[in-house]
């Protein structure tokens, strides 16, 4: 690699660096207004356990657009895993009496394997229709998001289901050395991805795919299988977030977390991923994402209600577009 | 093995098929034939056919829209909200203010796609972000009922001919008339020959002379109108003003417009073959019950019959593709 040169962070399309303007931006304002409730210790604690969730799923969308797609069946994927591993500990094997720890260690491990198999599956079947089939990415996984949220459905008949073991809510409630399990996961996803992207031919390779699809076939990359993997990561991490979204509220339900789904894509591309392909980082996706917690937590103190808030997730997503049109075209 | 010519034309196989379901669910339950069950289906293809022809205008174009629900549900309530405000009765008014609403959001999703140059799918999915957001966080969260729904709308969405002994809604004539006008100005004016061609290709479109500017923006306004006007229809067919209202439409309806043949990628798709779309996901929907399948089962159904019919669609385009045409 060579010395660090803080020039190359700044000139991949200064995205970065504007994305820390605009988190610096919104901190200050934040911070300014309601300085007595934003500047609290416990107000950035309960955001670093909530946003990982959104974080990783928004992870995920910049991984399917990376190849030129998009993945509208993440929620679906993260409720339908979290919704199994609910069956799964409550009927299948429910928790016994005297259970040692270490028994119920091994019992949420199975169920978190369960789960993210779920995402796994889920993914390679997007992939399958997306790659081998051919189906456009919008409609594929508008129509298996479907699929997944009508068997969430059809598996608990509408109301939530409850009763997870005490470990699994320490996926989502627990502390790792005072640093919330949330974060601590989502650091461990967060640079997994990144090393993946940056440092393996893997990751190079599904960048030439979305950058140009002509070139990499003519290159003698198997953009196929390349695609299939990509969403079947995006399947994992899917449900990795729906882990973490019933292991914090302890219940899992068909219809959690659907206002998630806007909100990726908007993390994803304010995080400088480009939808139509080819371009997209880890980093800028983190940064997009503190930004936006930043920006609701402090609304929500001011007293807006939940549906301003999210007129303003949607404005901002336009307003950024409108920002990325005049830049390109000054250029 | 030689098919004569109009069996080739997907609108065919579509209708085939609906033929097909048709049959096959009189025959296993005959409570399907009765008046009052099919004057009910026909009736359910209104609202969900009339933001079919919006989503079809879009997908020419080769773009997508999820944001004509969000249009829909704020014409709607906006309109009645209004007519309560000032205590009008009235249909002509309301249903053009409902229509305007919905083409000024329309002009909103066209400036973002057409002059930043956005994709489609985020932009909506945006745009239907700000509009539900500022109607239930700034307009209100409550449902009108049918006690101060205005009386005019509900005297209008109402009205009914007696055929057999049953009642079939004047709306689905409504709703023909809209959808005729769509292909008079899809098949019988320069912009819609326009549409076409933009949405085969853009650049080439332009070099040829259309005026994609302007085909961009009158292909998400009139998007925009239709969902409105089916906004306010809805409400004046089910008596009450409910500004959560239609959340999950968007993938009914996209699911009805690929069902009848249109293409993704642009260029392709009909009024016929959304029209027989829109009434075999209808049909699909609401037949679960007389098949005796549990209800929960729904989404399932629904979802499945998107990729299977996209599944189709996109060997179709392949098997095209290598005959080289």
């Amino acid at each position: 690699m060579g010395k660090f040169d803080f020039r190359r962070i700044i000139d991949r399309d200064n995205n970065i660096a504007q994305l820390l303007i605009i988190t610096l931006v919104i901190f200050a304002t934040m911070s300014f207004l309601e300085p007595s409730r934003f500047l609290r210790y416990y107000n950035f604690e309960s955001i670093s356990f909530i946003f990982p969730e959104l974080g990783i799923l928004a992870i995920a969308m910049m991984l399917a657009m990376l190849t030129g797609g998009i993945d509208l069946s993440v929620i679906g994927v993260a409720n339908l895993s979290g919704i199994l591993a609910g069956v799964f500990f409550t009927r299948i094997m429910v928790a016994e009496p005297g259970a040692t720890g270490l028994e119920e260690v091994m019992r949420v491990g199975s169920g978190a394997l369960l789960a993210m198999m779920v995402g796994l599956i889920a993914g390679l079947i997007n992939g399958l229709l997306i790659a081998k089939t051919k189906i456009t990415p919008i409609l594929a996984t508008l129509g298996t998001g479907q699929i997944f949220v009508g068997l969430c459905v059809v598996l608990t008949g509408g109301p939530a289901i409850t009763g997870f073991p005490a470990y699994w809510g320490m996926i989502g409630n627990g502390k790792v050395f005072g640093i919330a399990a949330p974060l601590v996961l989502f650091l461990l996803v967060a640079i997994t991805i990144a090393l993946v992207l940056t440092r393996t031919p893997f990751g190079t390779k599904l960048m030439l795919i979305g950058t140009n699809p002509r070139a990499a076939v003519f290159a003698g990359l198997r953009s196929e299988r390349m695609i299939i993997l990509s969403y079947m990561t995006t399947g994992v991490l899917a449900s990795i977030a729906g882990i973490m979204l019933s292991g914090r509220t302890n219940a899992a339900k068909s219809d959690y977390g659907t206002s998630y789904l806007l909100q990726a894509v908007l993390i994803a591309v304010l995080g400088g991923t480009n939808p139509a392909g080819g371009r997209g980082t880890v980093l800028g996706v983190s940064i997009a994402v503190i930004a936006l917690m930043l920006l609701s937590s402090g609304f929500q103190m001011m007293r807006f209600s939940n549906h301003l808030i999210d007129f303003i997730w949607g404005a901002f997503l336009l307003i950024v577009i409108a920002i990325n049109a005049f830049r390109n075209r000054a250029r | 093995m030689r098919l004569p010519a109009f069996l080739h034309r997907s609108e065919a196989a579509v209708a085939l098929v609906l033929l097909a379901a048709i049959v096959i669910i009189g025959a296993i339950n005959p409570a399907f034939w009765q008046p009052d069950n099919i004057f009910n289906l026909v009736r359910a293809n209104v609202v969900i056919g009339i933001m079919a022809l919006a989503v079809l205008l879009v997908m020419i174009s080769g773009g997508i829209d999820v944001s004509f629900p969000a249009f829909a549900a704020a014409a709607m309530y906006l309109t009645v909200i209004a007519m309560n405000h000032f205590g009008y009765q009235g249909v002509v008014l309301p249903f053009i203010a409902a229509t305007l609403i919905g083409a000024f959001c329309g002009l909103l999703n066209a400036v973002f796609i057409h002059t930043f140059r956005m994709i489609p799918l985020i932009v909506t999915l945006g745009t239907a972000s700000v509009v539900r957001g500022l109607l239930l966080g700034l307009v209100g969260t409550s449902i009108v009922n049918i006690d101060r729904m205005p009386q005019s709308l509900i005297g209008f969405g109402r009205s009914t001919v007696s055929i057999a002994g049953s009642q079939l809604t004047l709306m689905i004539f409504v709703y023909l008339g809209l959808a005729v006008l769509v292909w008079l100005f899809l098949t019988r004016t320069m912009l819609g020959r326009g549409l076409h061609a933009y949405g085969g290709d853009p650049e080439s479109a332009r070099r040829v002379g259309f005026p994609t500017r302007r085909i961009v923006y009158a292909v998400y306004i009139a998007a925009g109108a239709l969902a409105g006007f089916a906004g306010l229809l809805h409400a004046s067919m089910i008596w009450l003003a409910n500004p959560r209202d239609f959340v999950g439409y968007e993938l009914d309806v996209i699911a009805a417009v690929v069902l009848g043949g249109a293409s993704i990628f642009g260029g392709r798709g009909s009024v016929l073959g959304t029209i027989l779309g829109v009434a075999l996901l209808v049909l699909i929907k609401n037949s679960l019950i007389i098949l005796r399948v549990d209800n929960t089962w729904q989404s399932v159904v629904v979802g499945a019959v998107i990729v299977v019919a996209t599944a189709v669609t996109a060997l179709r385009d392949r098997r095209k593709a290598k005959a080289g045409s």
